[in-house]
């Protein structure tokens, strides 16, 4: 039995934020507040790997996600949700099976993550490791993951220019 | 804080993802879906990589290649949800049904 900590209250509270703010983002029928729960549920994510003593994710995770990404599906939004549109449609029958879908895909991860015995006992003693934004940067440019890295490098390059083509109005000449 | 606290957390979220693109019918939230599930898999990566190998960092460096992917793809998809909306005035994805039989 862990003892009761600030530590683990803190931990609890980000936990509960996070999962809390994606209940709403999933059931929430007006899209703008969707769109601000899920910028909550991006932050408490980030809380969540500054736990894990993710410091770079951590600051990744805020600078693409909540600078980048968010800002992005609300243009999208803005570009395309005339008043009719800002309400989200939902449909019963697909409310319905969608929640059973999801309720038994719950229980069945929920079931593995129990049972399974590598994942038991894994407990966070509190030793503090270095930061890790260093040797990221060596792993990254000088170990093995600069193959990835320049291959994703030109993933970002094609889906900017094609996001670009994809979205201009078209020229008839 | 164990493993499975984190495990519990990111399986919560992926199981909101898959909710949200099976019962809406907005593209925007189908999108805000595919995020939340995006992020219960870098979660995830993370974790494992505190308690597998807590000297190994590789998973970081995996979640963090999830996030540029996750960038890319909201670039893309926000850029044909644009074009069908300039081409159909909706973007509710039962009514884009030109390849329908």
């Amino acid at each position: 039995m862990e003892e009761f900590t600030l530590k683990t209250f803190i931990f609890y509270g980000f936990a509960l934020t996070t999962v809390a703010s994606a209940l709403l983002v999933v059931t929430v029928r007006n899209i703008v507040h969707a769109a601000f729960s899920l910028m909550v549920t991006l932050f408490g994510v980030a809380g969540l790997y500054v736990f894990l003593q993710a410091d770079f994710l951590a600051a990744t995770q805020v600078i693409v996600y909540v600078g980048g990404i968010l800002v992005l599906i609300l243009f999208g939004v803005m570009m395309t949700s005339g008043r009719l549109e800002m309400r989200i449609h939902i449909e019963r029958g697909q409310l319905l099976l969608g929640g059973a879908v999801a309720l038994v895909l719950l229980m069945l991860l929920l079931t593995v993550i129990a049972n399974t015995p590598a994942w038991k006992n894994r407990i966070d003693d509190g030793t503090e490791l270095p930061p890790t934004t260093e040797r990221i940067g060596e792993l990254i440019l000088n170990g093995p993951f600069l193959l990835p890295f320049e291959v994703v490098s030109v993933l970002l390059l094609v889906a900017l220019i094609g996001a670009a083509l994809i979205s201009r109005k078209e020229v008839r000449d | 804080m164990t493993l499975q606290h984190y495990l519990v957390i990111s399986a919560i979220l992926f199981t909101l993802g898959i909710f949200a693109v099976l019962t809406r019918r907005n593209a925007i939230s189908i999108l805000m879906g595919i995020e939340l599930i995006l992020n219960s898999c870098n979660l995830n990566f993370a974790a494992f990589s505190r308690f597998m190998t807590p000297e190994d960092i590789s998973g970081q460096i995996i979640a963090i290649f999830g996030i540029v992917l996750a960038a890319a793809e909201a670039a893309v998809f926000l850029a044909i949800i644009l074009a069908i909306y300039r081409e159909f005035g909706s973007i509710r994805p039962d009514e884009v049904d030109t390849l329908k039989g």
